[in-house]
């Protein structure tokens, strides 16, 4: 699948507050953007937004050729703080669900454990984990099932210096293989041509 | 198709987990069944006439307690949102957790019932009908359970709300399991209240997860 992301004149509110309004961005196969803005200015909104999550007050969030609901069932990752891994199931049982469930392949499973060095750590239940060792099992997710668009949540917060090298060049592979990458953070994204501002 | 296998899978792993789903469920209703004698009184011709009555109605109890972790624990670890992001429908994700729920609690609890009710001195003729009241029944209350379940996620105090949201739901087959059991023990027909539960469940199951489906859409937004 192939797919880009427009997304015009957006305006999001919670919980009766407006966020922003008047967003503009349009990523094509290969870019990345690195969302910007204060604490609480809707980053992780937009992100779930762009999922399809929680509604939006105007504007159109678009995939290109691609048909709405077929992009967000099959055509995007979700990654943030919340990453959907259950404390009392063992990090293989958790991988192998997801992996299935968002479409991967057995060979898809091994590369991204193997990539990300989980071997030793798929027996673990997840609550045993570290915060850096969750993170990695949830980005082990991203490369088992193939999806084009990244929504990434912070993704390096947890991460020490190591993994952070090694989660910049999974993302730099990535958008060299046409994907596209979405992600807020609070340091710079080196691999990110593109920066948005989010502000009222 | 894999995927909704491994769904149920991982639905009914998380149910037995840890913390014991089913022994708590079943110790509960051991327990509830018990109190009756104490409540009531030891004569054996008291208990018998109550007893199917009394273990159908704590079969409805028990449903209700694992109900709260039905959708709650996926809301808030996420897992709802990255569910919602395949190719199965959020009304088949929803129907897929009421069935593993059921199969993981629902169908063992009908095995206890009618074993509760002879205890309690209910005729082993009973127990048949009685068994195949509880799947059925089982099945009603997983799937309207299910909608109390859904449509209380993200309030505080959650499973007091579920409770309350449900039991109203809990009724009619309540009512017609109770009728097919006491029609049984008077001799007389008991298919009619047989088969009002049994449309009963099927309209649960068929209905329950659009329902469902919708509080969760809500709560996700």
């Amino acid at each position: 699948m192939s797919l880009s992301l427009h997304i015009e004149d957006l305006a999001l509110s919670r919980g009766g507050r407006r966020l922003f309004s008047g967003l503009r961005l349009d990523l094509a196969a290969g870019q990345a953007c690195a969302l910007t803005g204060a604490n609480g200015s809707g980053k992780t909104s937009l992100l779930r937004a762009v999922a399809g999550l929680g509604a939006i007050d105007a504007g159109r969030i678009a995939f290109g050729e691609t048909d709405v609901d077929l992009a967000r069932s099959s055509g995007l990752h979700l990654l943030g703080h919340l990453d959907g891994l259950k404390g009392s199931r063992t990090a293989g049982e958790e991988l192998d669900f997801w992996a299935g469930w968002q479409g991967g392949t057995p060979d898809g499973l091994k590369a991204a454990v193997s990539r990300l060095d989980l071997h030793r750590l798929l027996d673990l239940e997840v609550r045993r984990l570290s915060a850096g060792q969750r993170r990695r099992l949830a980005l082990a997710r991203l490369l088992a099932a193939p999806r084009p668009l990244w929504l990434l949540d912070e993704p390096l917060s947890p991460l020490d210096s190591h993994w952070r090298a090694a989660a910049l060049s999974i993302m730099t592979d990535h958008l060299e293989q046409g994907g596209l990458i979405l992600a807020a953070v609070h340091d710079p994204l080196p691999v990110a041509a593109l920066t948005l501002e989010i502000r009222p | 198709m894999n995927a909704a296998l491994s769904l149920l899978r991982r639905e009914i792993a998380l149910a037995w987990g840890r913390g014991g789903g089913l022994m708590v469920t079943g110790g509960f209703f051991a327990g509830a069944t018990l109190l009756l004698p104490l409540a009531s009184g030891p004569e054996p011709e008291r208990l018998a006439q109550v007893a199917p009555g009394a273990a159908w109605t704590v079969l409805a109890l028990s449903a209700l307690l694992g109900l709260e972790r039905l959708f709650e624990r996926d809301f808030e670890d996420g897992a709802l949102d990255l569910m919602a992001h395949a190719r199965l429908p959020l009304e088949a994700i929803c129907a897929l957790k009421c069935l593993g729920h059921w199969l993981a609690t629902g169908a063992p609890l009908a095995l206890l019932a009618p074993a509760a009710a002879i205890a309690l001195g209910a005729p082993t003729s009973l127990a048949p009908l009685l068994f195949a009241c509880a799947l059925a029944g089982g099945l009603a209350f997983a799937f309207t359970g299910g909608i109390g379940a859904a449509l209380s996620l993200g309030a505080r105090r959650g499973g007091l709300l579920t409770a309350v949201i449900v039991l109203p739901l809990f009724v009619p087959p309540v009512i017609f399991g109770g009728g097919a059991l006491d029609a049984f023990s008077s001799g007389l027909s008991w298919r009619a209240g047989f088969a009002l539960l049994g449309a009963y469940a099927a309209a649960a199951v068929a209905l329950g997860p659009l329902a469902m489906a919708a509080a969760c859409r809500n709560a996700l937004s």
